[in-house]
């Protein structure tokens, strides 16, 4: 102990706490705050990038979201659009047939009435038509008769034939 | 085996023997020279010869003596002592006489005009003066003080163009992380870092650059100073009172938890470990490991010439430089290690003094408090 | 001579000390390696502790 106090040198001691002071007034002046604001800031900087670059991703992950209810909307609206579209086609199509069927059957219709009137009207004339031919034969028949005796046999005689022939 | 070296050597009682011509070559004179070494001293003295004419020459630079003396203040270059240390030189200035002995100056009393031992040694008609002197290891202080400033301004600059340094600031960054998010930040606590980060990294720095520097052949042996290493516990002592908060206070006087009785008696012991123990313990660790470790590497170098007679010429030498090598590097381990200890522990300090105690303390049934770790840690210390 | 013998006593003492935190600590990684740090930190605290105690007791001697 007496040794170390020996070797204690108070001189030295005011003079190095005179420089330690003086060293630690200017590197906190011109080092250490200069630095540790640097730092500070660039550590700050790293954070706020790095948030930044979270905050985007978060960002990108909202618009692919977005995008893909987007793209799932835009998809069941085309095919609600398409099945629409096809039923539509079909009931149209449908709808076409039954006109058509339709039409079809009024048109077979009018035309079996038409051809029913005309069957019965050509009926009426042919009825008409052979009376009047079986008229004239037999007054050609009778005429014929009347003038001509023998002929008139004959006549009797191949109607006779032909009946007997039948 | 530091410190038994420590004792070893310095027990050994101080001869002057000087008799052929100053070379140290003998067991006794390189202690002596191993003790002067980690004293301070007055010149910066590089490296001695004899020359032909059997004459020894110092090589170095002297410095200068500023001394408080009765006579008040006077100045004279150290290379009027011409190298002596053992009192024999006597300089008369400003009507005064001064001697050196063991890197001490001396005034001597009135009267007198030779310096008187003791048997013990001690000089009998002349008393120390107050020694402002530039000395060597002033010298060390202003060369490290200089060289901080140059690297860390410089980086400072650096950081006003860019955000990330180029060149040797590449190497001081992770350094300055370093202490402050490894050693300030954990130990002081978020919220008063800021604080307290200039000064422990002023202190790291400075300890850890003086103690490389030591290693050097300079022969630098500032942080094994007793002064130098008093200084910067007592900064950290001053810092840490002068920062302490109710808590800290309340924690030493009048510890919370404890009966009444033993409260007192607690607080002389914690005023006694807050205010002399922690600063002394700071104080002596750097000092001790300093100088043990120069001790060690000298006398593993001085191997050469003591053990020259058993082992050889190339034996003594050999065994002397694988010695002192892996020493050195041990000692290259041990600056970081001792700047790191000096800086965290007044990091531990100031964070304790700073702490702030908003938990509510937990009582066991008998009303006695469960210490937390908090408060284990400052026992303990 | 006394405080040689004195030394020899702090210098065993703080030994066995040094010797218990190191094999403490040893132990404390090998069974969490991730608290490798935090224990190395708490180590060199304590063993500087301890060394500061020793070198006071020794200078006290001396």
């Amino acid at each position: 102990m007496d040794k170390l106090l020996n070797d204690f040198s108070p001189g030295l001691f005011v003079v190095q706490t005179i420089l330690l002071l003086l060293l630690i007034f200017l590197m906190v002046k011109f080092a250490w705050k200069p630095i540790l604001n640097s730092l500070n800031e660039r550590e700050e900087g790293i954070q706020d990038a790095l948030d930044a670059a979270e905050k985007a991703k978060l960002e990108m992950q909202n618009l692919q979201a977005d995008n893909d209810k987007l793209l799932k909307e835009a998809r069941a609206e085309r095919e609600a659009m398409l099945k629409e579209a096809r039923e539509l086609k079909n009931k149209m199509i449908d709808d076409a047939k039954t006109e058509a069927q339709t039409q079809a059957n009024n048109m077979i219709a009018q035309a079996q009435a038409a051809i029913e009137s005309e069957k019965k009207s050509a009926m009426a004339e042919l009825k008409s038509h052979v009376s009047s031919l079986s008229i004239e034969i037999a007054e050609k028949v009778v005429r014929q008769e009347l003038s001509n005796k023998d002929k008139q046999f004959e006549l009797v005689e191949s109607m006779l034939g032909d009946a007997k022939l039948n | 085996m530091l410190f038994a070296s420590t004792i070893a050597l310095a027990e050994t009682p101080v001869k002057d023997g000087a008799n052929d011509g100053g070379q140290i070559d003998t067991k006794t004179e390189v202690e002596e020279y191993i003790l002067h070494h980690i004293q301070d001293s007055h010149d910066f003295h590089l490296f001695s010869y004899t020359n032909d004419a059997g004459e020894r020459k110092h090589i170095g630079f002297p410095l200068p003596v500023i001394i408080w003396t009765s006579n008040g203040l006077t100045t004279f270059m150290s290379s009027e002592f011409h190298h002596d240390d053992s009192g024999q030189v006597i300089v008369e200035k400003n009507g005064l006489k001064f001697t050196k002995i063991h890197s001490k100056i001396y005034e001597l009393d009135a009267g007198a005009s030779t310096v008187a031992f003791d048997e013990d040694h001690h000089a009998t008609n002349a008393h120390k003066v107050l020694d402002f002197s530039i000395t060597k290891s002033v010298v060390g202080v202003l060369l490290i003080g200089l060289l901080m400033f140059v690297w860390f301004s410089r980086l400072a600059k650096q950081y006003k163009k860019k955000a990330i340094p180029t060149g040797f600031g590449r190497v001081l960054e992770p350094l300055v992380l370093y202490v402050r998010d490894e050693i300030a930040r954990p130990n002081i606590g978020e919220k008063h870092y800021r604080r307290f980060t200039g000064y422990l990294m002023t202190v790291f720095f400075f300890i850890w650059i003086l103690n490389l520097l030591g290693l050097t052949p300079f022969g630098f042996n500032v942080t094994g100073q007793l002064a130098v290493t008093a200084c910067l516990a007592i900064f950290t002592l001053i810092i840490y009172t002068a920062s302490g908060n109710k808590d800290y206070w309340m924690h030493i006087l009048w510890m919370p938890g404890v009966p009444i009785l033993i409260r007192p008696v607690l607080a002389l012991i914690e005023l006694a470990g807050a205010l002399i123990i922690k600063p002394f313990s700071l104080l002596v660790r750097l000092f001790a490991n300093i100088s043990a470790g120069h001790i060690v590497v000298m006398s593993l170098i001085a191997i050469m010439f003591t053990l020259k007679k058993s082992l050889g010429v190339v034996g003594a030498t050999s065994l002397s430089l694988v010695l002192s090598f892996f020493i050195t590097l041990i000692e290259v381990l041990v600056a970081f290690l001792q700047a790191y200890i000096f800086t965290m522990l007044s990091a531990l300090f100031i964070g304790m003094a700073v702490a702030e105690h908003d938990h509510d303390h937990d009582h066991d049934d008998h009303g006695h408090e469960i210490p937390d770790a908090e408060d284990v840690r400052a026992d303990f210390i | 001579m006394y405080n040689l013998i004195g030394a020899g006593l702090i210098v065993i003492g703080a030994g066995i000390g040094l010797g218990q935190i190191g094999g403490k600590a040893m132990e404390g990684i090998a069974r969490q390696p991730e608290a490798t740090g935090k224990i190395q930190t708490a180590m060199i605290i304590i063993a500087a502790l301890l060394e500061g105690l020793a070198f006071g007791a020794l200078f006290l001697g001396k």
